[in-house]
């Protein structure tokens, strides 16, 4: 059988199907990539739209690279890009104001520029016939692609490795920081508490009653205004803090106006407070 | 359908990386736009593969996803190192060069 033989002329219509639906999403989850105003959205479209690639990749034949696809790509690198996200910090968004006058409009005429050019260049390549990978994955995908990465392929290789290894090295070297101070023990901690006399024992913890639990939400003081104390350092700087005093005194009241509803008293003064076992008597 | 669709799809997904590129100014969006191109390329690649019937372009995607990978872990790094030291991910603020 000749290769002439073999080549085609269309996919299946399944695939063609495939296509056009899934590439639609790429291409919306690539658009909403780039205008996304914060970094979290950004990356979870960028991760859909690698999914949708990785189904491509298995529908032309390259089932070894749609699964690593997945695995690396969505699984690695994209986790490693929330992480990062996550620790420079998610409600920094962008500013959207332009520094240099035009610079977007500029930009997105080179962007369409770029693309006529790409387009035109396919669309003058007379590529009507393909072969598909039909014979190449006759003894399977992944025995293919080794057999080529170890003969053809294995000077690339074996350097992949070494820039690997540099990257690893690199990566450590970059963020490493050097301690200029020894750290303070925990005795060392103490002690200086006592000497400076505030808040010799623990912090109170954060939460309102058993209802609100949360980290970020301030405990309250016995006259009902929030502490800050309560809340993390962090959260505290970044005016993270959920202030939900005002609803549990709204709670309170509506406590106080249903037992006296199922007590039967007529009237309760909002200002005086009385116990429920007090007021039944 | 004719696979070429696919080359017209890998074009359209590397214009809008470039063109996310050279709008955005959070590091690290200009950085998964970078990502999203390096992605187009390799459904260029392995397209030609079908297309040429051999597997040369799948290798070649599978070392592109390896250098991808070398290249966000130290991306990623000099982005921490930078916002560690500025405070900022913009890519405006490191402009200590400019005249």
């Amino acid at each position: 059988m000749s290769a002439q033989q073999l080549a085609a002329y269309t996919t299946s219509t399944g695939e063609a199907f495939q296509f056009w639906v899934l590439g639609t999403f790429a291409v919306i989850g690539a658009l909403c990539t780039v205008l996304m105003k914060k970094a979290v959205h950004s990356a979870l479209c960028l991760a859909g739209t690698m999914i949708i690639l990785a189904v491509f990749y298995l529908a032309n034949g390259a089932y070894f690279l749609g699964i690593v696809q997945i695995v690396v790509y969505t699984g690695a690198i994209m986790m490693l890009f929330l992480f990062v996200v996550m620790l420079v910090g998610v409600t920094a968004a962008d500013s959207l104001k332009e520094t240099i006058k035009g610079q977007r409009w500029l930009a997105l005429l080179c962007g369409v520029g770029f693309g006529v050019l790409l387009f035109a260049g396919i669309g003058n390549a007379s590529l009507t016939e393909f072969n598909g990978t039909g014979r190449a994955n006759a003894n399977g995908n992944v025995e293919g692609l080794a057999a080529l990465i170890f003969t053809k392929y294995v000077f690339a290789f074996e350097i992949t490795g070494a820039l690997l290894i540099t990257a690893a090295v690199g990566a450590m070297v970059l963020t490493h920081r050097e301690r200029t101070e020894r750290a303070k023990t925990q005795r060392e901690m103490a002690e200086q508490r006592i000497r400076e006399g505030r808040h010799i024992p623990p912090l109170p913890a954060p939460g309102v009653y058993a209802r609100h639990n949360a980290v970020d939400v301030a405990g309250l003081l016995p006259d009902g205004t929030p502490s800050e104390l309560t809340v993390n350092k962090t959260l505290r700087e970044r005016g993270q803090i959920r202030d939900v005093s005002a609803e549990a005194l709204n709670d309170l009241r509506a406590l106080e106006q249903r037992a006296a509803e199922r007590l039967e008293r007529t009237e309760v003064e909002p200002a005086t407070f009385k116990r429920p076992e007090e007021a039944s008597k | 359908m004719n696979p070429v669709n696919y080359l017209y799809l890998a074009a359209l997904l590397f214009t809008v990386g470039a063109t996310g590129v050279l709008i955005r100014r959070n590091a690290i969006v200009v950085f998964m736009c970078v990502e999203l191109m390096l992605n187009a390329c390799n459904l260029a690649f392995v397209v030609f593969s079908r297309m040429h019937g051999n597997l040369d372009g799948q290798i070649i995607a599978f070392f592109t996803m390896v250098v991808a990978a070398a290249e966000v872990v130290v991306g990623l790094a000099i982005i921490v190192s930078l916002f560690r030291t500025r405070h900022s991910a913009s890519v405006d603020d490191a402009s200590l060069m400019k005249l």
